[in-house]
């Protein structure tokens, strides 16, 4: 007897091509999910950075918005966000996803912000300080551009965990790569094959994320060539 | 001469470390002081003291006549009228040797940008670097990044420039280049305050020398006259080990 779950070339690239229009569309929303939560998550979390350096006071706040955050699954913040929070406001299940996705990720990208600001040689702020510039003005012209370039290469990564944290969306009922993939799985019996098959189009996106990723660091490198 | 810049017992603490003890100090307009003193002996920290990059405990800074406070005065607008360069340049990374020069006249001055170039273009024509406009600083040599640091702060047209220690941080025979630069500087009739310990230029150069020691001002004098017959012990000391 063979049991099921052994793993079939054939079947492989037969369900391959069977389900790709399937995958596709499924492909394209995780990607909508993931951008949506990116974008806003790295809005958020410059913010957060932002209000963390500022002052002792709300340094503490955003402290704690970065500890309970980061200090709880993604699975709960998005049934917090799916259950909890469309009792209260309308909120459609592709919103409720793609925003836990943000919130979780901006704490992690505040603090990659910080940390490239800080990392930043004290004396940039004191050139410009020095020249009559203002903290504010200083910060915005000297400091972040060089830091967005420090922090391109760990928001790369983030973003990458972003991604494929978007597949958590399956467990409320979003029909991204892994949801469709548990569905034909379930109907065809083909586990090993349809999980294989949905794990290539994760690398695929991963792959090219990574692609636009080292191009901007590539570009933001000018001054240094 | 005109006073320009005017300390009056000014204190420094860093924690318990007492940096600098009832400094007095004036410098005229046109003049060029040095202020000399081994590592640790204040000389950097009362530079900064000057335009605020530290904050004095107590005392007062004068500047044209008018004391300076945190509290009554809008400190961006003082800055403007004292340059600055630093040990180790600062220069702008991300920005190229032309943009260096004209970030602050376009930001702060609200120069016109034609205008703010063109002028930047003059000003690192003069320190040597005209073919370098649209260089990144991390093209250039140390003793070309200084030169660039000179013209940024030049290029705010100072009434006063700072320099700290500007020449601490290069190769010795990039040295030359930025002392020249200075050099030319003081005979154009800038006031120019320096913190260095190249002896050469301070003899040759500044109208006065300071000499500190243990955040004191040990001595003060006419830069030929201290060098050639300095009266307080402790200088005489100095002077024998780094001549």
């Amino acid at each position: 007897m063979i049991a099921g779950n052994v793993f079939s070339l054939d079947t492989f690239f037969s369900e391959l091509i069977r389900t790709y229009p399937i995958f596709l569309e499924a492909a394209w929303l995780t990607v909508r999910i993931s951008v949506a939560a990116v974008i806003i998550g790295t809005v958020i979390g410059m913010f957060i950075a932002l209000v963390k350096l500022s002052n002792p006071f709300l340094k503490v706040i955003a402290d704690i918005y970065i500890t309970i955050i980061r200090g709880t699954p993604l699975i709960v913040q998005i049934f917090i966000f799916y259950f909890g929070l469309t009792n209260i406001v309308q909120l459609s299940p592709f919103w409720a996803v793609s925003l836990a996705l943000a919130i979780h990720n901006s704490a992690y990208i505040a603090e990659i912000f910080r940390g490239s600001i800080q990392s930043i040689e004290k004396g940039q702020m004191e050139a410009g300080r020095s020249l009559g510039m203002t903290k504010n003005l200083t910060m915005r012209r000297i400091i972040l551009p060089q830091a967005m370039r420090r922090a391109v290469p760990p928001l790369g990564n983030q973003f990458i965990i972003a991604l494929k944290d978007s597949s958590l969306a399956a467990f409320v009922g979003v029909a991204e790569l892994f949801r469709r993939a548990q569905g034909i799985a379930a109907g065809t019996f083909n586990t090993m094959e349809t999980y294989m098959i949905v794990a290539v189009y994760y690398l695929v996106l991963v792959m090219i994320l990574t692609w636009i990723v080292n191009k901007i660091e590539h570009r933001m490198a000018a001054s240094d060539r | 001469m005109s006073e320009m810049i005017r300390v009056e017992k000014l204190n420094k603490s860093f924690g318990d470390l007492h940096v600098l003890k009832d400094i007095d100090l004036e410098v005229y307009e046109n003049e060029v002081v040095c202020l000399i003193g081994a590592s640790g002996s204040g000389k950097s920290t009362l530079l900064r003291c000057l335009n605020f990059l530290e904050v004095k405990d107590d005392g007062k800074v004068i500047f044209a006549g008018d004391t300076i406070e945190l509290k009554t005065h809008n400190i961006n607008e003082v800055r403007q009228k004292v340059g600055m360069v630093f040990q180790h340049f600062n220069l702008f990374p991300h920005k190229t040797v032309l943009q260096n020069v004209t970030e602050a006249p376009i930001m702060v001055r609200k120069i016109d940008r034609k205008q703010a170039e063109e002028d930047g273009k003059k000003l690192l024509d003069k320190v040597g670097l005209g073919d370098k406009y649209n260089v990144y600083p991390g093209k250039l040599s140390g003793g070309q990044k200084q030169r660039v640091a000179i013209a940024r702060a030049l290029a705010m047209k100072p009434d006063i420039m700072l320099f700290d220690e500007p020449t601490s941080a290069l190769d010795p025979e990039l040295v030359g280049e930025v002392l020249e630069t200075m050099k030319q500087l003081a005979r154009e009739g800038m006031t120019m305050i320096v913190v260095t310990h190249e002896m050469g230029f301070a003899r040759e150069v500044a109208d006065r020398t300071v000499y500190m020691h243990d955040g004191r001002i040990v001595e003060t004098g006419d830069s030929k006259d201290f060098f050639a017959n300095p009266k307080e012990k402790r200088t005489q000391e100095f002077l024998s080990k780094v001549l």
